[in-house]
This record gives C-alpha cells, structure tokens and sequence, in this order.
C-alpha cells in the first residue's frame, strides 16, 4: 500500500472524483495554474479543463453562494475555501443558506457540496489563517463538519463527502498536509462519518481530539507510555455527526477523560464532547474530565503562536490530573 | 427609462402592444388575483391566522410582466418574498403559499417539474444561487434561463456585486430583476446608493443594464423578453432596474405613516399599474368591460378554493422539525426525533 501525504490523499482523491463522475466541479480561488496555494488541485485544471476545475474571482460568498446553486442544477460542486478564517465572509452562505436550503424546501432542493478548508496554527501564517473556528459550523443544523487527522481518512472521508447528499464543511489541518504521512489503498474506498477512530489503544486514560490535534494526543501518549500511563487517543473523525455512542464505549474502558482542542477554551467544540460524556457516562468516570484548549484569546501573531496553542506537556499533565489519586 | 404604456392607458406613439388582447387579460387577471391576496392576506393577519405578510400591492405589472417572458417549462424563478403572482403563473399552489405564511413548514415544499427556489428571507442571498443555478444549468447545455427578483436595498449587499461579477465572468444566463420600489422598510431609494440608477452599475459587470417603467406591463415585459432571449442565446446576464413603488406597508408589522410623504403616495396611487392596464384594455374594446369586471369574482374564489385547499392535509407535528435537515440524518438527530415522537421519559 502506498504511502501518502495527507495533501496528495486529498488530491487523489479529487483526481478520483472528476475522472468518476462529469458532474463534480471544483470551484475556488487559485485552484487552476497554480493548484491551490497547497496544491491540493495541482495539475488538476490542466488534466479536465478550465470548466471543470475553475478559478474563481475573489469572493467567499459567492463562491458558496454560487457551488448551492450549481448543487441544485445537478452538479456536484466541491469548493476550495482557501482558509476557514476567510469563511467568514461567506457565513450567511454556508449556515443559513447551504445548511438550510433542504429543510426550507421540504427536501426538494438538495445541496450535495463540499466546502474543503485548510485551518489550524503551527505553520507561522499571517493572522486570520490558522484559527480552528470548527465550533462555529458544528451549530449549524444541516452541515455536516469532517475533520479528518490522517491521509487514509482525508481521502475516504472526502470520498463518501463527495458521494453523499448532504452538505458538507471539510475541515484540512494545514500543519499536517506535508507532516502526516500514512498507508492509502490504491483502490477507491469511503470512510464513513459519525464512527469515531481508536487511534492508539490504552488502559489508564482516554485522549479526545479531532485533526491536527490528534497528533498532539499521540505524542502526549507517547509521553505518558514512558511513564508508565497507558493513554488511548480518540480521533472523533467527524463532529457531526458526533459518534455518541462510541464516545460513550470510548470513556467507559478508562473511565478517565482528557478532551484536546486547537480552539480557544470557551464555546468550543470540545465542550460539547464533554456534555456528552457527561450524559452518556457520568457513573463511568472516576475523576472530572480535563480539558486542553487555546486560550481564550484571538489567534495570535505567528512570534507568539507556541505560547497559544495547546502543548504535549498541556496534555500530560491533564492526564495526570485525571490520574491522581488513582 | 423605457415606458411603452402611459398612465392614461395610452401607447406611446409609434409603440406597438407586445402581447395580444387575451395575454393582456390573463396578466391582468393574476394582477388583481395578486392585489385581492393582499387584502385578504392582511385581513388573516390581523385576525392572527396569518404570520408577517408582505404584500404585492403597486408592484403587479412589475412582477408579471418580468414573469410573462419565461416558459414555466424550462426557466426558473428564484424568488424574494414579494412575488406570488410570479410564483403562482411559473406553478407553485397559491394554497402552498398560504401554508408558508400560515407558519406550516408543508408549504415550503415545490412540486416536481416546477422550477423555483424557495422563498428568500435573506436580502440578497438568493443571488450568488441563481447565478449558480443558471452557470450549472449552462453547463448541462440545458436550454433555461434563471430570473432572480431583489430590490432596491438587496442592491447594497455585498451578495449583489459579488453575484453580478460572477454572472459577467461565467457568462450566466441569469437575468437580474431589480425592483426598485422606493423603499427598503423605511430606508428611501436615495439612502441606498449616490449612483444616479442602479441600472447603470451593469455595464462595470461587462453585462447590459436597462431601467424601465416598473408600473407599464408592456416595457416591463418587453425588457424582460429581450433579457431572456439575450440570456437564451448565450450572451449572457442582463440587470434591468424596474421603477415601481410599494403602495403598501413593508410588511403586516410595519407603520409607513412614520416615513412616507402623503404627496409622495397620492402620487404613485394615481400610477397604479392595474388600473393602467384596464384603462388600455378599455380604449382597445368595450367589450373587455365585462371579462375585467367578472375577475373580481373569479380570483375571490380561486383564493377560497386554496384556502380550503391549506387547511387540508397533515396537522401540524414536532415531526416536521426533523423531516428534512439531512438525507442521511446524524444518529443524534435521529434520537432526538424519536424522543420527541414517544414523549420523553
């Protein structure tokens, strides 16, 4: 099996995706000549065309507003929002409109689309390019969020995005696009949403993450394991659909619970998971769940960064907070 | 501005009428059937079976006479929320309208084969989608055309430039129906832009803009027949200003009183585009008398018939809440449904 980058799992993917289907589109800024400031379309505008991989002007709301309309013409648009930071220009588009457009009209007009967009910090951008702002999209009923932290579940959760009806905002930690390194099969396959992914297997304590942070977990368990902790690292996949249940199964083998987020503490998705846990598993817990976040603070200039986001020693110590007494 | 039909009824000299006698009447009569809605509209709100309702009033020839030059069985309509005479002639039930301002979810539902949008709320937000649907539909090689009402206050959005840039660029076969109607809720015309017509903002797009008498069905119609047919032969976008004015309030929660000059209303009372119209229709033949004058009884039925019709069909449920957020629910949502339907424990 091939070794992938995450960026060339999603580029393969997308490839996939125009050879299967005449339908699918990719619309977005710099997706042609230059294959996206990531090249997560490189090469793809000159193998199907300038109509089918379309370099758009410089206009988020639009650029959704424009892929819903498309999705309701029969196409199958997936649109390149450069950065989730500038999504925010298109907000209106993608809560009220996109999200809404199958409920407002009793089910007949469908919007299969998929927003791809790169977030998260460590990479020393300008501001405005590495805020996770996930939590914001996770409220909106309607679209489904796809965080996927490795290149096999970049291209099979892209794949069943593509495949699927509903609208989907998939989130792509920019950090890891050249970092993560994995094994994608050669053939097509689909991961699909709402079941999360034992990444590591553990006894003592239970490690909570989505994207990017998912690393930052397995290298904290890599810490704990010297110490003698055994921590099992729980990548979410996707935040809706939220796997409930297997959340459930998850903090109920260790009873401990340590939730890490990139995002600012207050309001963020990792509060969500913890109501969770505390709905489904109160009885199961033996100490209070822990949570690693971002300060509440905005994303900060890049000389500052490392002082902002949450740290292998962050983790571990959290886990050993769970653990004291133990 | 282009004026085909003067207020008096009176073509302008050398004009010729762009639709026969009999089309005339059929748009008249959806016109009054627009203009008895209103009335009958308002009066369920105020007897609360109604929610916030925005009426057509003043703006008919406007509305039909943009929606006359698309065949229902290829073009779209991608609506505001003050077009029901345009909805109603593409073929969306008068009686799912009523539901939808009734607060039933059931009347947002389109029947199939019937090419619209639902209602916007969202001032403007409708715009990027129509250039969307009109680009894919273009793209299909599909032979339509995507006509997209706003008003003048849409015209202020950022989703109005960065909709009209994209159309230009694309080549969309989208025509961009503006009616400027004086207002947006209180905010007059003049508040919302320095430029002398917001017609003439197209050209900066690389597309033609036109500003036509909004009140004159034949130059409404006619700028809309030559938009479509440049649309239809693959030139492109077309923004036509059409100057009409509300004669009425913004919507059932509104007060004009604050903000409209008595004068200034007086005035576009005595342009009222229906009765235009039926002073055409009367010079063109006597005979028209008795056909214009049975239409009041005609749409009044027609409007309880479909009155009859909404109270028919499922009553209201927590279930609609749940029915159509996703094709492939989250299991969450799915509890949630359950939970709702068996009451919880």
């Amino acid at each position: 099996m091939p070794v992938m980058t995450m960026i060339q799992a999603i580029r393969t993917e997308l490839d996939e995706a125009l050879e299967a289907d005449p339908r699918v589109m990719i619309i977005g800024e710099d997706v042609g000549a230059l294959g996206g400031v990531f090249r997560a379309t490189d090469g793809l505008q000159a193998k199907y065309g300038d109509e089918r991989v379309v370099d758009m002007p410089l206009a988020e709301a639009s650029i959704v507003g424009a892929a819903l309309g498309l999705a309701v013409s029969g196409m199958r648009p997936i649109a390149e929002i450069q950065f989730l930071g500038f999504a925010h220009q298109a907000f209106h588009q993608i809560g009220q409109q996109v999200a809404r457009m199958r409920f407002r009209s009793q089910g007949h007009c469908a919007v299969p689309l998929v927003l791809r967009a790169a977030f998260g910090g460590g990479v020393r951008t300008p501001e405005l390019h590495s805020d996770a702002f996930e939590a914001f999209y996770a409220h909106c009923p309607g679209l489904k969020v796809v965080m996927p932290a490795t290149a096999y579940d970049a291209k099979g959760l892209l794949a069943t995005a593509i495949a699927g009806a509903d609208p989907v905002l998939f989130c792509e930690p920019l950090r890891g696009y050249r970092l993560v390194k994995d094994d994608v099969p050669g053939e097509p396959y689909q991961v699909p949403f709402g079941r999360l992914r034992i990444a590591r297997p553990g006894r003592d304590v239970t490690l909570v993450a989505w994207s990017a942070a998912v690393q930052l977990a397995e290298r904290a368990a890599d810490s704990l394991d010297t110490a003698g902790i055994s921590a099992e690292v729980i990548d979410l996949r996707t935040l809706n659909p939220l796997d409930v249940d297997g959340l459930a199964e998850a903090v109920a083998r260790t009873g401990r619970c340590v939730v890490v987020q990139e995002a600012p503490l207050s309001g963020g998705f990792g509060a969500e998971v913890v109501a969770t846990i505390v709905e489904t598993s109160f009885y199961d817990l033996h100490a209070p769940i822990e949570r690693v976040s971002a300060p509440d603070t905005p994303y900060p200039l890049a000389g500052v960064e490392d002082f902002y986001l949450p740290s292998v020693d962050d983790v571990v110590r959290a886990a050993r907070r769970t653990l004291a007494g133990a | 501005m282009v004026s085909v039909l003067d207020p008096s009824g009176t073509l302008a000299p050398g004009a010729a009428a762009p639709l026969d006698d009999d089309d005339v009447l059929a748009a008249l009569r959806l016109m009054k059937l627009s203009r008895a809605f209103d009335a009958k509209g308002a009066s369920l709100q105020r007897q609360g079976r109604f929610g916030t309702f925005s009426q057509v009033g003043g703006q008919e020839a406007s509305v039909v006479g943009s929606a006359w030059a698309l065949d229902p069985a290829r073009d779209w309509i991608v609506p505001q929320y003050r077009e029901l005479p345009a909805l109603l002639r593409h073929g969306y039930p008068l009686a799912h309208f009523i539901r939808y301002f009734q607060g039933n979810p059931a009347g947002g539902a389109i029947p199939d084969g019937v090419n619209i949008l639902p209602i916007q709320i969202s001032i403007a937000a409708q715009l990027p989608h129509a250039v969307g649907l009109a680009w894919g539909l273009k793209r299909q090689k599909k032979d339509a055309v995507v006509l997209v009402y706003f008003g003048d206050g849409a015209s202020s959005e950022g989703d109005f430039h960065e909709a009209c840039n994209l159309a230009g660029l694309v080549g969309a076969p989208v025509v961009f129906f503006l009616q400027n109607n004086g207002w947006a809720i209180s905010t007059p015309r003049r508040k919302q832009s320095a430029g002398r017509t917001l017609a003439e903002r197209a050209p900066a797009y690389g597309f033609p803009g036109v500003q036509v008498d909004g009140n004159d069905l034949f130059a409404v119609y006619a700028a809309a027949s030559r938009a479509v047919s440049r649309a239809r032969g693959g030139d492109g976008p077309t923004l036509i200003e059409s100057v009409t004015r509300r004669l009425g309030p913004h919507n059932t929660a509104d007060d004009p009183t604050r903000y409209v000059d008595p004068a200034d209303a007086e005035h576009w009372r005595a342009l009222d585009p229906i009765d235009r119209l039926e002073r055409y229709l009367v010079q063109r033949s006597g005979d028209h008398r008795a056909r214009i004058a049975a239409f009041e009884a005609d749409v009044a039925g027609e409007i309880e018939r479909a009155l009859a019709e909404a109270a028919e069909g499922d009553p209201l449920s927590a279930d609609q809440l749940f029915a159509h957020v996703y094709a492939e629910p989250p299991v969450r949502l799915a509890r949630q449904r359950a939970e709702r339907a068996q009451g919880r424990p």
